[in-house]
This record gives C-alpha cells, structure tokens and sequence, in this order.
C-alpha cells in the first residue's frame, strides 16, 4: 500500500508531533506546525493523534493511490480534487485504488495535513518521524517529498471500524454523509487582521514602554522570509529602553524574539533549541494552530492574555478534540 | 517563582514560565564551569527523576528549560495551573539533587588540522590581533574549554574559555556554506560546526570527529558542562582519520 508522488509541491513533508527528548543536545523539535490540524486529521482515520502525517505548505502536491485508502485532510484549504472531483474535507474519506489525489494552490490558510488510516510506514529516527529538513534525517529520507518517491503506508486494523470502510467504499458522494466528521475551521474564513494572544515574556519590562504600547496597538504582517523555522513580522520595531546583557538559554514554539532591528520573529515548529535575542513574550499554545495556517502577507493583531487565561483557553481547545475523540470511538464500536 | 533551596550552599534559582509550555529555571547571570555543572546535574536530576508530562530538560550557560506537555497536566488536574504543578516538583527534585555530589566532568579530546584550507579565517584571526599562526594555535589550544550549551545545530557545543587575545567578532557577512567538522572563533567563544551549514564565525581549523549523528546513542559526541581540549594535528593526520571513518 502507497501512495506515489507525481508532483512533490513547494513543501510537502512526514511530520508527527515533534522530536522529543534530544534538545539538550540541539536538536530541534519540529513536528507539525498546525498541531491542530495534524492532530484531527489521524483521529478521524482512526489514528493515534500523534502518528505522521504529510504536512502540505501552499502549493500542494499529487498522488496517485496504489489501493483503497480511507484517508483525511484538515487544515488550510487547498480545494484537493480526486480525478477532477472535490474531495471532501475534514472527515474520513474513502479514495479508490488508482485515483489521483490531488492538492492545488491553497485557498485559505498555508497548510494542510493528510493523514491516511494505519499511517505512513516511515522509520523513527531518535523517537519521531518528523523530517529535519535542515539536518537531513527522519520521515522520508530527511527531505520533502519529490516527484517518484513512493510513500508506503500501514495496514488499517480491519477491526477497528467494521463498516465504515464498507459504508465509503461505494463512492466519493458517500463520504459526505460520514459517520463523523469536523466542523471547519472559522477563524480562517475572515480575512484577518487575525487576533494571537500572547503571554508576556523575559524581557517584556526592558522594551521601551513606547514599543509595549505599539506592539499592541498596531498590526503586523507575517514576512516573506517565514518558514517552519519561524515567521518574520513585518511593522512597528520595537526597541529596548537600553542594551542588556543576554545570556542564551532556551526557546520554546510560539517564543517571540527581538533581534537588533527591532522586527520580531515568532519562533515556529522547527526553531533551534535556544536563544540569544531578547524575548517579549510566548504565543499562547492554543493560538499556535492560527498562527501556523497565516501565509506571509497576513496580518496579526498580538493580545497579550495572563498565563491562566492561556491553560483556560487551551483547555477549550483540547475539549475540542477530546469530543471528537469521543465521537470516533463510540461510531467505531457500531 | 523564587526559591531558595534547603541546603547550607543555598542555590538561589528562579523558575519562570516560558509561555504555557515550558518554563525556565535561572541559576545565575554570571557564566562559569562551576555554573555550567551545576546546570548540568539539575539537568540530570531532572531527566531522571521522569515527571510524566516533561518532554524535554535543556541545559543552556546559567538556566535549565524544562518543556512540558500542558495537556498531560490539566488532565490530570483540571483547573490547576500546570507551570505551578510543575514548578513545585522541580523545586523538590531540585532540593535533593543540591545534596548529591555532581559526577566529575568528561574530558574530551578534539584533534584539529588548523589553518590551511581547513581554517581559512587563521590569517583574519592573526591580522586582528597581530598574531602568528603557531601563536593562534598555541593560544586556541592551551586553554581547558567547557560546553556552555548545545545549540544553533544539533550537537554545535559554544564551548566557553577562549583567550581573551582570540575573542573575535562574527563576519559580517555569514558564509552560505561552512564545512562540517569546522573549528571557529565567534566572539568569545569557539566551537565546531556538526554538519555543513551556513555560519558567521571564523574557521580555523577542522576537525575529522563525528560531532553529531543520529543512529548513535547519545548522538552527540558533547554534551552541556563537559570539559574539552583540543590537540593539533598534522593534515596527512586529519586525512587518515577521516579515511579511518571518523568522518562518518
């Protein structure tokens, strides 16, 4: 079972849910920048939540499927077709054997993840099948996918959805009416300025109470040069009242840094372990998934939130996904 | 939150949130070897002491970064706030760990083939500091340098303890391509480049160790507070090293 690139796209890479346990040594965590996303997608295949999936950045690429594959997509919206027809999104679909799947520019959002049932059968390199693009090694050959590459993947547990399987086989329409299926995602449908919310950081009181004011009250633009490593904003600099002395120490998704030129860069999935530039605060986890699907030219609006209100507010999130869960395992048991 | 620890050498440290996922505990403002290990046995302490929700302990000059899954938290205890959970736990690990001896450093042994193609930048060192060359290599490989921390790549040490005749400020323009094994002088510090990546600091020499490699355990040669010197050696040396598959 696999699925065979025919066109790779501008980023599409094998990406769980991070490299846990090696930052002492440097190694970046990475993983899926919309966890989200990630996260829903396998939980509507039936998938643990934290198995690999393609995570697809702006402009998608194409498939074709050596089997029946029941597979999701969620996230950003590339409008992906199976053999010219639109593929549903955001719950379990059922694609036959030879289609082509896909992926076009995307639409709303940067990016989208695909997870198919059982997962993909890459090896774990130091506990994760995220690909380190930059240090060459995990998920497929360290590297995104390329046209020609075959991308194989596991065996559905038979058992675990008796009939869900049989009840999308018949055709694409069927799977508009799934047993479950995701609502989509709101806050990508208006055209931003999008609200991030923030905690405040290290250096909040060394910036130049002028600069506090402004990074709250303007609005930012994700920059050209943003990737998975971080996103560059574009919009008032921020100084400091005077120089201080910074000592590197650790960094975290979300970590909001100011370099000399007072433009801050949010770090993302795939930041470097540590920091030497002044910190004014951390995106809020639950905020992390919106800021992820921002395409450089979006706007941003930073809040800055209390650090209870950021564990309500992921707290919300996670029953999201914990009802989600709930509905997949109670129809699977049917 | 501030804490002062039970024992008669009193560790002051600062734990503070690094957003809602990970949070920071501060030992000092003042870099040191004896701050580097002090660092690293927290580290260890807490490593081993495996508080289910910690994903990953990470040593830097003066603080340790302690990054937790907050949903393994508030699972456990729903409205309770997990940085103050935590933060309690690692203040009593910590407190136990101050009365435990800290293992003696490893010291680690770089062979380095300076100058020539390996270090191009020797003769930008030696200009700026009206330096020769045996006088640069003589100064780079006196000292007993520590690792401060891992970062920028995986398994890139900033070793601490450069002379202060060698402290030497970043290019301005960073190479798109320094060679992997690449020994350099940024700022105060030295280090060597696991992987060829882009850089700014200035190469002097290569060395033909494996810095960093993933199906190894550990994968990374150094680790945070371990002690390391370096030896010159002759080029033919650095070739036949690297023929022997130190290279890797």
């Amino acid at each position: 079972m696999a699925l065979n690139v025919v066109r790779g796209g501008i980023l599409s890479s094998v990406q769980d849910l991070g490299r846990w346990g090696f930052q002492r040594f440097g190694v970046p965590v990475g993983g899926a920048m919309d966890e989200f996303s990630h996260r829903l997608a396998n939980l509507l295949v039936g998938n643990d939540e934290a198995d690999a999936a393609v995570e697809i950045t702006l402009v998608g690429p194409a498939f074709t499927l050596t089997d029946d594959t029941l597979l999701a997509v969620c996230g950003g919206d590339f409008e992906p077709q199976v053999n010219g027809e639109r593929l549903p999104r955001a719950r379990p679909v059922m694609v036959k054997a030879g289609a082509t799947l896909d992926f076009g520019r995307c639409k709303r959002g940067c990016r989208a993840y695909l997870a198919v049932s059982g997962g993909f059968q890459v090896e774990p390199v130091l506990g994760s099948r995220s690909t380190f693009l930059r240090g060459g090694f995990g998920g497929y050959h360290g590297r995104a996918l390329k046209r020609g590459d075959v991308l194989e993947t596991r065996e559905t547990d038979p058992a675990l959805y008796p009939g869900l399987r049989e009840r999308l086989r018949l055709s694409l329409a069927a799977s508009a009416h799934p047993p479950w299926a995701a609502t989509e995602r709101v806050e990508l449908l208006s055209p931003g300025p999008y609200a991030i919310r923030f905690v405040r950081g290290r250096h909040w009181e060394c910036f130049d109470d002028d600069a506090l004011a402004r990074f709250q009250a303007s609005e930012y633009r994700v920059g050209a040069q943003s990737d998975r490593q971080g996103y560059r904003l574009a919009g008032p600099p921020l100084l400091l009242k005077e120089p201080i002395n910074m000592i590197s120490e650790g960094v975290t998704f979300g970590t909001i840094q100011v370099p000399p030129d007072g433009e801050p860069i949010v770090l993302m999935a795939s930041r470097q372990t540590t920091g030497g530039y002044p910190r004014l605060g951390e995106v809020v986890s639950a905020d992390l998934p919106l800021l992820a699907q921002l395409p450089p030219g979006a706007g941003i609006r930073f809040q800055s939130v209390s650090l209870e209100q950021a564990y309500a507010l992921l707290a919300q999130r996670e029953q999201d996904l914990a009802r989600m869960r709930q509905a997949v395992q109670l129809q699977a048991r049917r | 939150m501030k804490s002062a620890m039970p024992d008669e050498k009193h560790i002051e440290c600062e734990i503070r949130p690094l957003g809602d996922r990970a949070l920071t505990i501060e030992l000092g403002a003042t870099v040191s070897f004896e701050m580097a290990r002090r660092v690293r046995m927290l580290a260890d302490a807490l490593q081993a002491a495996g508080i289910s929700g910690v994903r990953d302990c990470v040593p830097a000059f003066c603080s340790l970064t302690v990054h937790y899954d907050p949903k393994a938290f508030l699972e456990k205890a729903p409205g309770h706030s997990p940085f103050e959970l935590l933060s309690a736990r690692v203040v009593e690990i910590l407190s136990r760990a101050s009365d435990v001896l800290p293992h003696p450093a490893r010291m680690i042994e770089i062979p380095v083939c300076y100058g020539r193609e390996y270090g191009e930048d020797i003769r930008t060192v030696c200009a700026a500091h009206g330096l020769s060359e045996a006088e640069v290599i003589a100064l780079h490989t006196a000292p007993t340098y520590f690792v401060g921390m891992l970062g920028f790549a995986p398994g890139f040490p900033y070793l601490a303890g450069l002379d202060e005749r060698l402290v030497t400020p970043r290019r301005a323009t960073p190479r798109p391509r320094v060679p992997r094994g690449s020994v350099a002088i940024g700022g105060e510090h030295t280090g060597i480049y696991p992987f060829e990546l882009p850089g700014g600091w200035h190469l002097i020499g290569r060395t033909p160790l494996a810095l960093f490699d993933p199906s190894r355990d550990p994968p990374s040669l150094l680790a945070a507070g371990d002690q390391v010197r370096f030896v010159p050696i002759a080029s033919a040396d650095c070739d036949r090293l690297a023929t022997e598959g130190l290279w890797r």
